[in-house]
């Protein structure tokens, strides 16, 4: 008998054009996939065509493109809708990306029920942009933000995030995954915890969903927001979800086309629910592909998925522990997809410029999550991140060239 | 492209690992940070200059990359008893000299500094080589902050 192939995804490479490269003359290895995603072919070429054969705007006119345009364009919610296990299609609405996604309800569920002494708990792993959206709204309301911190270990407090929780809490905004440590955050008990108290759940699923199955209805969270392009989608696309009712009291933030049923100088009728949220034209062709990237990870499938990106974690975690001056920075118990750690006497940009050289492609900095350095006591980490397309030998090749930034610096 | 060769030369890597003129003085008649926030590259440089303009002495602390803090160290080095304008003229040269592959800089006038030549091959990095220059342009102009982004 054989025995099972390195990477049961193997024949998967093939589908990810931007693979086939060198860099420096060596052969590529991205390892930046939570930063961003590299994308399959059938992406690629769903923008592609969009914008080769139909190319025409949505909801408006009668021709046939229009008309084509507008049953992609909203066949891609569906898809959205049905990977995410949403009750209606119209609670997926296209933003163009977890960023926006965040802002939009900070900004318009903000209004609706966020007021001065209100509170909103976050935890100290969020990135920028679970954070920021939070203090402008803390400005804007008066309302109060409060930060659950982590363990060292990188795991959330859990004590501390239920004592914050109190009768004041009306919105609990918490990462799925830290895109910098990689911490699997129990969102389903989190969500059952901020609903006792009263407030709402806004879960952050960027780094999340392209690793592990998210069903909103299962975790019964009110709002989940996630980005195109870190789902093997393109950029300028993203969704946030939201319940029904909740969407449905919550007013417009943004005017324009698309979002009104009749405009008059005197009195304006706003569309119907996913419309009112999506003023001005679409990023069609960025729903289309987003929807394209969603069917080629249900035709891989999460299991699949999940199963090869812990085997190559547990290889990765193994081999880096492996190197003397090589620090973890973080040990979740519950870690997914991604690695920070430090090189004795390298800073990070120094090993980041130097492995780019070896054909390793990885992110040094802050990654959007500042107060996560500043936990540590760093301004920078390494951060090492995989999706199905890597492999063991590119773990492999992320150590030898950490060995030899090693001997640069030695 | 050859790493050791273009950016992590032996001089580069001796005064990223030991610091020349590395410390808080005493005194100083000029000083300022500079700061990149996306690196979280940090330093505090300090210059003292004679009635006649002239640095007589110059100081950093702080931390960052490699290439920051050995840019700073060796341009330090290279300050002590120039007039501040002929400081602005090396600014003037040595950036140039990293980020124009085509400029005809004065190999005399950058001595050591010329470690730093083929730093325009890596554009992410020049912004390190150059952050403490821009710190000590601005403490010469009276400002207290130099941000690099």
């Amino acid at each position: 008998m054989t025995p099972p192939p390195d990477n049961p995804l193997l024949d998967l490479r093939d589908r990810f054009p931007c693979l086939d490269q060198t860099v420096h003359g060596k052969p590529l290895t991205y390892l930046d996939t939570a930063a961003t995603a590299l994308k399959p072919t059938c992406v690629i070429e769903s923008l592609a065509h969009h914008y080769r054969l139909v190319s025409a705007n949505i909801h408006r006119g009668v021709h046939t493109l229009s008309e084509r345009a507008t049953a992609d364009f909203e066949r891609a919610r569906t898809t959205v809708q049905t990977h995410l296990n949403a009750a209606h299609s119209h609670e997926i609405i296209f933003t163009s990306g977890t960023t926006d996604s965040i802002n939009l309800v900070a900004q318009s569920y903000g209004q609706l029920a966020i007021g001065a002494g209100d509170e909103i708990l976050i935890t100290e792993m969020e990135h920028h942009s679970n954070i920021v959206p939070w203090q402008l709204l803390r400005e804007r309301s008066g309302a109060v933000l409060r930060v659950a911190p982590m363990l060292d270990n990188g795991d959330l407090d859990r004590d501390a995030f239920r004592a914050a929780l109190n009768a004041r809490t009306r919105l609990v905004a918490v990462t799925a995954v830290s895109n910098a440590l990689g911490t699997v955050n129990p969102v389903a008990e989190l969500t059952r915890e901020a609903h006792a108290a009263g407030a709402v759940v806004l879960v952050d699923a960027a780094q999340a969903l392209p690793l592990q199955a998210m069903d909103v209805q299962a975790l019964d969270c009110d709002f989940l927001a996630f980005s195109g392009h870190k789902v093997f989608g393109p950029t300028g696309i993203g969704v946030l979800y939201g319940k029904n009712d909740l969407l449905k009291a919550m007013p417009p933030v943004k005017g324009g086309g698309d979002m009104i049923l009749s405009v008059t100088f005197d009195q304006t009728t706003y569309n119907e629910l996913p419309h009112i949220f999506e003023a001005g034209t679409a990023h069609i062709a960025g729903a289309i592909g987003l929807g394209r990237a969603l069917e080629f990870v249900n035709a891989v499938g999460y299991p699949a998925i999940e199963a090869h990106e812990s085997a190559l974690l547990d290889h990765a975690l193994t081999a880096l522990q492996a190197i003397d001056g090589v620090r973890l920075v973080g040990t979740p118990a519950q870690r997914k997809g991604i690695v920070s750690f430090l090189v004795d006497a390298i800073h990070p940009h120094d090993l980041g410029t130097i492995l780019d050289g070896e054909g390793v492609a990885i992110r040094a900095g802050h990654h959007c999550a500042q107060p996560v350095m500043a936990h540590y006591g760093v301004a920078a980490t390494a951060r090492a991140s995989f999706s199905i397309y890597n492999t063991r030998d590119d773990v492999d090749r992320l150590v030898a060239a950490i060995r030899a930034a090693q001997e640069i610096f030695a | 492209m050859n790493l050791s060769d273009d950016l992590y030369q032996e001089i580069i890597l001796d005064h990223s690992r030991h610091p020349r003129r590395y410390g808080c003085p005493l005194d100083h008649t000029h000083c300022a940070e500079g700061k990149n926030p996306l690196c979280g590259d940090e330093y505090q440089v300090y210059l003292t200059l004679d009635d006649e303009g002239v640095v007589r002495d110059a100081s950093f602390e702080g931390s960052g990359c490699a290439i920051s803090k050995a840019s700073t160290s060796l341009m330090l080095e290279q300050l002590i008893g120039k007039h501040h304008e002929e400081v602005r003229a090396l600014f003037v040269t040595f950036h140039d000299m990293v980020t124009n592959p085509e400029a005809d800089h004065d190999a005399t006038a950058l001595g050591k500094l010329a470690a730093f030549s083929g730093i325009w091959k890596f554009p992410s990095r020049v912004k390190c080589a150059i952050l403490c220059w821009h710190a000590v342009r601005n403490a010469l102009d009276g400002h207290t902050t130099a941000s690099t982004e």
